[in-house]
């Protein structure tokens, strides 16, 4: 049973940027957005500590400050253009926030207030600034929140629980829809549209250890990577520090920035060596980079001396109970630690893709060395690789890309749906979507999709974490081979039509493999060590040769092609980036 | 700062945990209309770590022993507010919930007053028509000030408590009055209400408040505090919607 829909625009994912796109695009085109969860579920509402924009309400700053701190925390391999532009938009994007009613803590005078975080710094690296605009410690569950209701006052069409299984192309190329499956019913759906807008978050659930959502599954690369699109710069993938133990939980860089301070087994600040000047907020990569230092020297702690600690139990409690309720939480729940009177066992976890769909600065899917774009085709937010995070996101900045990029997405959209045709649909737009789904259901013994997932978690995070080489990277391309190939043969229990999460899930698995496979070329070829991509048989950054972005493209053959293409420049000249 | 012992202790204290040490029977009641018209239990024993979390008990099931076992998730530590379940006879968020805190034996069904789906999946669309039914967005038509609009810490701690709902429906489906008629908006469309008409900036307190004081409102509660016990996110539900009922009767806001 095959359902077709025609609206203007899609947007495909109800995380921030989808719902900032969808904003823009409601009350000026048809526009629907189709999101795998209820909107409100989206992992947008995971982010803490704060968005970051130089409005100087409580010292000094500037919009220039900012994008110097991007560009030299993305390790230089950020857009430079695309940085100046976020940080320059970044103060309008966080006052529009506010008057759609944003919750953020305030000044005594009811100025928005900031604090300080990770690498964000007054003039080029002087000293740590206060630029992140906050919400307590749930500045993503207000951002989210406050998107969703300026959505239900403007009536936004939402088809919640539907999968995005394929990207309709015409034959020149331009986007003609997508393929969804609707959980509740088992059921295909055919958009047809003129632009679609990807917005799906990331993919860190390839990842044992991660503070990614089980729904992070990499749905939107996945499918345009299957229909040619390349990705950008897959190698690149931030493994934020501190991580509840274990379990990967995110503890917002805003405890650091409030005071905190990471300790070792010692109980040493062992930032102090690594970081003289900013210490405990330098950088997300290099925080994490350190860890491992210390844990390999054996200075970690906890059972597999895998550890290392977040100490805040020397701040103000006042501060810890309105500043960072949640996190605090998390220890007590979890772990079972009282953060107001012990350190927090941490370890770090997959994060963030800064890679992703390539864009420019209008949100517009571009391909190939010379950024042909593809009409109609946009990707905003954790998905898209704009790049304005380059080889290292700095915190803060994630929110701040969706909501600038989310809207620059939507109103270029706007402008295009306004201009093009509605493509024509090729004959049964649906067949490669139904053979994927009937080969999962049609199979009534074969392996188990959980396993592959476990094996996949396992052997990445072993391989291609914190610290690679090529010979790691050689190995776990060897087991995303056997694995793929027992994904060939998988078999579920659940062969119904009604909220069928077991197929689902297996389809996501799928999506997974195929942004291993994309990170792991990309993390071999590139021979050097930058941001959050540390080679250890490549120890130092490679500017000769690797100031430009990788490309991978999914071949008709089921191989993976390279290609690269340069970082735009700016005024800001690499340097060695000490903090 | 703590001294080096103190850091030893903590992590002395928390000794490696056995991914199998403690053993927990989950009893699940079940429901698919296309099996069976009427609901019916499973049980699963399974081992597990002491500190997993019921979801992942839940995952572990469904991956290993049942994948026609469905239930919602996502973000696995109690913020998208996906995994609202009966546990044991409590509304709890799965992901909030440690094995070894109901170890040996857990009962989970279905939230009440929705419409069953499939197991543990209710139909949310009647409780999502209830939060967008209170005009749940800021409004506030006095013209755009240039930069942000001011609010006091004051003001901005008036409405704190209320800003963290995350929809589980956790205390609407807790609601005695909810589960006799579901014409009533429940106690999370309260909350949202409240979050803005206690909002400084916002002007459009009295209309939320006409909503609220119909027939479908406010004044259906009957003050049981189970929504308040349900939350998972500690919000004082009663005592928002007695603000609420107080703000209809003597219009102050």
């Amino acid at each position: 049973m095959t359902t077709t829909h025609t609206y203007d625009a899609l947007v495909i994912g109800g995380g921030g940027a989808g719902l900032r796109a969808a904003i823009e695009l409601s009350e000026r085109c048809r526009t629907a957005v189709i999101s795998k969860l209820y909107p409100t579920r989206s992992h947008t509402g995971a982010a803490q500590g704060g968005v970051c924009a130089a409005l100087g309400n409580v010292e000094e700053d500037s919009p220039e400050w900012h994008a110097f701190d991007t560009v030299k925390g993305g390790d230089y391999l950020v857009d430079q253009p695309a940085a100046i532009l976020m940080t320059e938009e970044a103060v309008g994007a966080i006052y529009q926030l506010e008057r759609w009613g944003l919750p953020f803590n305030r000044t005594p005078d009811g100025k928005i207030d900031q604090r300080r975080f990770g690498g964000h710094t007054r003039n080029h690296g002087e000293a740590p600034v206060r630029r992140a605009c906050y919400a307590a410690d749930r500045t993503g569950h207000m951002i989210l929140q406050t998107l969703y209701q300026q959505c239900v006052k403007r009536n936004v069409t939402f088809f919640n629980e539907l999968y995005c299984l394929d990207l309709i192309r015409a034959e020149d190329g331009s986007t003609a829809g997508i393929v969804a499956y609707e959980l509740g019913s088992g059921g295909l759906h055919i958009f047809r549209a003129k632009a679609v807008i990807f917005a799906t978050g990331g993919y860190g659930r390839m990842f044992r250890v991660t503070s990614n959502a089980h729904a992070l599954t990499g749905d939107g690369p996945a499918v345009v990577w299957r229909r040619g699109i390349p990705l950008e710069d897959m190698e690149m993938f931030q493994f934020h520090p501190t991580g509840l133990a274990r379990l990967g939980v995110l503890l917002s860089e805003a405890a650091r920035g409030e005071g905190g301070v990471v300790l070792n087994a010692d109980g040493e600040r062992f930032m102090e060596r690594y970081a003289p000047t900013i210490k405990d907020l330098a950088p997300r990569d290099m925080v994490s980079r350190a860890i491992y230092q210390e844990i390999r020297e054996g200075r970690g702690g906890g059972p597999n001396r895998d550890w290392a600690y977040l100490d805040i139990s020397h701040l103000d409690p006042k501060v810890i109970e309105e500043k960072l309720p949640d996190i605090t939480e998390f220890a007590r729940i979890y772990l079972k630690v009282e953060p107001t009177k012990e350190p927090v066992p941490i370890q770090p976890t997959a994060h963030y893709a800064m890679g992703g769909i390539p864009t420019d600065t209008d949100g517009r899917v571009v391909v190939g060395s010379d950024e042909a774009v593809v009409p109609g085709l946009y990707a905003a937010g954790e998905c898209a690789c704009v790049s304005v995070h380059g080889a290292n996101r700095l915190g803060t900045n994630s929110l701040l890309d969706l909501v600038v990029f989310g809207r620059r997405a939507g109103d270029d959209a706007v402008r295009y749906v306004a201009e093009a045709e509605l493509p024509p649909l090729g004959e049964q737009p649906e067949t490669a979507a139904l053979e994927m789904l009937n080969g999962i259901l049609g199979r009534s013994t074969g392996e188990n999709a959980a396993d592959i997932r476990t094996e996949l978690q396992d052997s990445m995070f072993d391989l291609a974490f914190v610290v690679r080489s090529e010979e790691s990277l050689a190995k776990m391309q060897a087991i995303l081979g056997e694995l793929r190939a027992r994904y060939d043969d998988v078999a579920i229990g659940d062969k119904g039509p009604n909220y069928n999460t077991d197929l689902m899930e297996t389809v996501e698995l799928g999506y997974l493999l195929d942004c291993a496979d994309a990170l792991v070329a990309g993390a071999l070829v590139r021979t050097e060590s930058r941001g959050g991509h540390y080679r250890e048989d490549h120890p130092l950054r490679d500017d000769a040769n690797w100031l430009r972005h990788t490309l991978a493209y999914r071949e008709p053959d089921g191989s993976i092609r390279m290609d690269f293409k340069p970082v735009k420049m700016g005024p800001y000249v690499p340097m060695e980036r000490k903090y | 700062m703590v001294t080096v012992a103190e850091v030893l202790a903590v992590s002395e204290a928390r000794p490696a945990v056995d991914p199998h040490s403690i053993e927990l029977t989950v009893r699940v009641r079940r429901f698919n209309p296309e099996v069976s018209e009427d609901s019916w239990w499973d049980e699963w024993t399974v081992r597990c770590d002491p500190f997993e979390r019921l979801v992942e008990v839940l995952h572990q099931i469904k991956w290993h022993h049942d994948g026609t076992l469905s239930f919602r998730r996502s973000c696995a530590h109690g913020i998208c507010g996906s995994d609202a379940m009966l546990i044991d006879g409590r509304n709890q968020l799965a992901c909030k919930v440690l094995a070894q805190d109901v170890a040996p034996k857990v009962t989970i069904e279905p939230i009440r007053g929705l419409t069953v789906l499939k197991d543990l999946i209710v139909d949310m669309d009647p409780f999502m028509d209830g939060y967008r039914s209170v005009l749940p967005f800021l409004i506030n038509d006095s013209g755009e000030p240039d930069k942000e609009r001011r609010q006091s810490p004051a003001e901005r701690h008036r409405y704190d408590d209320t800003t963290k709902c995350i929809l589980c429906a956790c205390c609407t489906t807790s609601c005695p009055v909810f589960w006799g008629d579901d014409s009533y908006v429940g106690p999370a469309a309260i909350v949202n209400a409240h979050r803005f008409i206690f909002d400084s900036r916002d002007e459009a307190g009295r209309d939320r408040l006409k909503i609220l004081s119909e027939k479908t409102g406010v004044f259906r509660c009957r003050t049981t505090f189970n929504c308040t016990d349900a939350c998972p996110r500690g919000i004082e539900v009663t005592k928002a919607i007695q603000e609420v009922k107080r703000a209809i009767l003597f219009e102050r806001f």
